[in-house]
């Protein structure tokens, strides 16, 4: 049989098509199972005044955290990378990190800190007679937990936009007779709005998504609905409609995100003299612009890190009181069962990226483009979805895998496939097919190729994935929730039950693991990017 | 009547290289080209008189106010100046009537209309500065600077960026726009023939330094140093000791006005260089020739194997390997060794 030369390995093509049927699973289930529902019953689902109480909730709620974000982003963006603020470069840094906090543990953060009993500001102000605070609990909290924990979002892409703009607008600005305030609205800031609409298109996807912040505050956004449907009355339908009506709007914005994407790029320019950028000197004005930096980041980044610091040391210092204790051993299985499930997560996400990047970028047709595109199913299902969805689909059709450490595993790879993928493909696009090609003209098979040349030099990329999977998967919420084998606790869950139960010493040590695991993960990466960035 | 631009010991260091060197210059009115290599400072100058920089030392007057001085500083937004940048800067998210009307009055909008009528952009007010060609986007940087009517504009490179059919046209115009509308210009370039063809007064620099400024015809054929006939007229140089009146050369005897030196660089242009055919031994060989359309351009090797460059009417060919003896039609520059 003759064999066209420039088609894949069959090997490659089996375990990608498995992948992608595999990963397309838990949304095509609730598809159908939404579907058989009958139409009249959906519509009477999705018409419950319930239903768009909840609507009206997410909705608003990723309306303000966005608005927020970028009340709090743009300024940001501007005084860390075009003025003369003091300390510049630790304020760049500073202002992404909050990045690296997991809404829930953040949410916990707050709750500790300004909960409305308990809490740390309770604490101290117990000996002036407050014995309660106000709610933080709600749309206030959540609001405000989402903003501060995902602005960075917002951030990165002004930062980005604001790097792509060419400095002689600005001086033209001047030249034709406008100060250097007016310069910032009128030149600027209109250059900027493709940036801002997509970075806080991305704030309003992860508001969207975020399980752990509604369910924490108390706030009944569809994460939360979803949770608890799924708990008390096992309303399979009622959950299954919410779940998807979140995917329909998730994927909503994504699609307007790619729009605004695509249209950006109409603004981007070859620069053929690259100048660096117009420094603005604050003057006075550099005492509030330093207020407003520090403010963010004390209630974003310094607040979570001492909360937690604070309750650990206080059940260290008051061992067996009312607030609990810290006993090691406790913590030591769940981050030995986070690290478990996120390390075979890593593993198996890496083993199935590697044929469907391969496929994607050396043999590109409509097959493979289809088998890449399902692979990022993931990117526009928010963890409670799959995890919902596979909860049905595991009691109903297997239940020998339901509940079992395999069904958790296959739920993160839906969930974190997208990283690995992307990651593997854009190291794959670096390395030149010419190399491929000498190799099977030196007589190697197409599988010898593989393992003598391309893996081999994808092997950085391949294991960058490896890594951005396994922290992503450690963090996960409501699919562990979910899909955990009975008793098999993990940091995250820990740190969710020990919130909700207002034992915040509890949550103390969890908390501060993540916080090391996951600041710890993202600073190299931040602060090589600065270096590169500034060349 | 008052100076349009005035320059008095301006000095600009960055850290320990000093950009602009103690320079002072007049424009009375009129195009004023700031001629140089890359990095001789003409930009920074440039930026000095807009104040997107600040010199250290010496003072600038447009118009007949002091902008910049020991104690004064005028911010860019309140000179009233024009500027048109290297690579145009014009605000991507306005189109093209929206660019021209930007440093414009809400009452005064009539204005855009008529320059983008001047600059033959008329129809693509709707446009976007992506949608255009480099020629049109430097038309519209152009009127974009001369909406509000600024007594004196400054061009960055404006042409740099363009090639060379669009470069040549466009420059023509640029001066009659400037021209019809009495704007008086600074106008920075690299190209001794653009500066030469577009400029009332020409001003050339090397290493942060004012060398020489003057009508173009002063500077070509006055050249105030080495610097300058090397940069602005492109001529040869030849070694000469002298002999009486005469200075002698390795390829002959010459006549030069009288600098007192016993040795010399005589500055011969090459269309002033004259060749004839000659038998005798000892002279110069043709090197090769290139024909330029207009006139050939001929390689000449002296018996001590230096080249010389001259310029003859397509009436008159020499082959390649021909011996031929040079004389000098005008005048010759000497420059002390």
């Amino acid at each position: 049989m003759r064999r066209n030369a420039s088609s894949p390995p069959l090997f490659l093509v089996a375990i990608a098509v498995i992948v992608a049927i595999a990963i397309t699973l838990p949304l095509t289930y609730l598809v159908i199972r939404t579907a058989g529902v009958g139409t009249e019953k959906l519509i009477n689902l999705v018409s419950r005044p319930r239903t768009l109480t909840v609507l009206f909730n997410s909705a608003g709620m990723a309306a303000f955290v966005t608005l927020f974000s970028a009340l709090i982003a743009v300024p940001l963006a501007f005084l860390t990378l075009q003025t003369d603020l003091p300390g510049r470069k630790f304020w760049l840094i500073a202002t992404t990190l909050p990045l690296a906090v997991p809404s829930y543990v953040g949410s916990f953060a707050l709750i500790a800190a300004f909960g409305p009993k308990g809490s740390l500001l309770q604490l101290w102000l117990e000996p002036l007679g407050v014995t309660e605070l106000p709610e933080i609990y709600g749309w206030f909290g959540t609001i405000l937990a989402l903003t501060l924990f995902t602005y960075p979002y917002l951030l990165l892409s002004v930062r980005a936009g604001l790097m792509l703009i060419d400095p002689a607008t600005v001086e033209a600005g001047r030249s034709l007779g406008l100060n250097q305030l007016s310069t910032f609205f009128r030149v600027l800031l209109p250059q900027l709005r493709p940036s801002i609409i997509a970075g806080g298109l991305l704030v309003a996807l992860y508001a969207l998504r975020d399980f752990g912040t509604p369910s924490l505050m108390r706030f009944d956004a569809f994460t939360r609905v979803i949770f608890l449907q799924y708990k008390s009355s096992f309303n399979r339908n009622q959950a299954a409609a919410l779940a998807l009506l979140l995917v329909a709007l998730v994927l909503g914005i994504l699609w307007l995100e790619y729009k605004v994407r695509s249209r950006a790029a109409y603004y981007g320019r070859n620069l053929s003299i690259v100048q660096s950028p117009v420094i603005v000197k604050l003057g006075a004005s550099k005492i509030v612009a330093l207020l407003f930096c520090a403010i963010v980041v004390s209630l974003s980044l310094f607040l979570p890190v001492g909360v937690t610091v604070f309750w650990l040391w206080r059940s260290l210092a008051s061992s067996n009181t009312a607030y609990g204790t810290v006993s090691w051993s406790a913590i030591a299985q769940p981050a030995l069962n986070s690290v478990a499930a996120a390390g075979f997560t890593a593993v198996i996400a890496t083993i199935c990226a590697i044929p469907v990047a391969i496929l994607a970028v050396r043999f590109p047709s409509r097959v493979t483009t289809a088998i890449e595109r399902c692979s990022y199913i993931g990117f526009g299902l928010p963890g409670i979805v799959v995890a919902i969805s596979l909860v049905f689909l595991g009691s109903q059709y297997l239940p020998w895998l339901y509940q079992t450490l395999p069904m958790l595993v296959f739920a993160y790879l839906v969930l974190f496939l997208p990283q690995s993928v992307g990651t593997i493909r854009s190291s794959l696009l670096q390395l030149h097919p010419q190399l491929e090609e000498s190799a099977r003209l030196l007589g190697r098979t197409p599988w010898q190729t593989l393992k003598e040349i391309t893996f081999p030099l994808v092997r950085p990329g391949v294991l960058n994935g490896a890594v951005l999977v396994f922290l992503t998967a450690i963090k996960e919420l409501p699919a562990t929730l979910l899909l955990a084998p009975i008793g098999f606790d993990t940091l995250a869950t820990e740190i969710w039950k020990a919130t909700e139960n207002v034992s915040f010493s509890d949550a103390a040590v969890g908390s501060l693991a993540m916080l090391v695991v996951s600041m710890g993960s993202t600073l190299p990466v931040l602060l090589h990017e600065q270096k590169t960035s500034k060349r | 009547m008052e100076k349009i631009l005035q320059l008095d010991g301006v000095s600009k260091w960055f850290g320990e290289s000093q950009a602009v060197a103690d320079v002072s210059l007049n424009l009375p009115q009129g195009i004023l080209a700031l001629l140089g290599s890359s990095g001789c400072g003409k930009t920074t100058l440039l930026r000095l008189i807009a104040g997107f920089e600040q010199p250290q030392t010496g003072s600038i007057e447009i118009a007949g106010r002091e902008v910049t001085s020991n104690n004064c500083w005028i911010p860019p937004e309140q000179r009233r100046l024009g500027m048109v940048f290297q690579d145009y800067a014009l605000f991507p998210h306005l189109t093209v009537a929206e660019n021209v009307a930007f440093g414009l009055k809400r009452q005064e909008k009539d204005a855009a209309k008529r320059l983008i009528e001047l600059v033959g952009l008329t129809g693509l007010e709707k446009r976007y500065p992506y949608q255009l060609s480099g020629g049109q986007q430097q038309r519209v940087a152009l009127a974009r600077a001369l909406a509000p009517q600024p007594p004196l504009v400054l061009l960055d490179e404006p042409l740099s960026n363009l090639d060379v059919q669009v470069r040549l046209r466009l420059r023509e115009e640029i001066r009659d726009i400037l021209k019809a509308t009495g704007t008086s210009a600074v106008f920075v370039t690299h190209d001794q023939e653009e500066a030469l063809a577009i400029a009332d007064l020409v001003a050339v620099m090397s290493k942060g330094k004012l060398e020489q400024i003057g009508t173009p015809q002063e500077v070509y054929t006055q050249p105030a140093s080495r610097f300058v006939a090397e940069f602005v007229t492109g001529g040869n140089f030849i070694s000469a000791e002298r002999q009486g009146q005469l200075w002698a050369t390795e390829v002959g005897c010459f006549a030069a006005s009288d600098g007192g030196e016993k040795k010399a660089d005589l500055m011969i242009r090459e269309e002033d260089l004259l060749i004839e055919p000659t038998e005798s031994e000892g002279a110069v060989i043709i090197h090769n020739r290139r024909f330029l359309g207009r006139e050939y351009r001929y390689c000449l090797l002296t018996p001590s194997g230096k080249e010389l460059h001259a310029r003859t009417a397509i009436s008159q060919v020499f082959p390649v390997g021909a011996k031929v003896k040079l004389n000098v039609a005008s005048t010759i520059k000497i420059f002390p060794a």
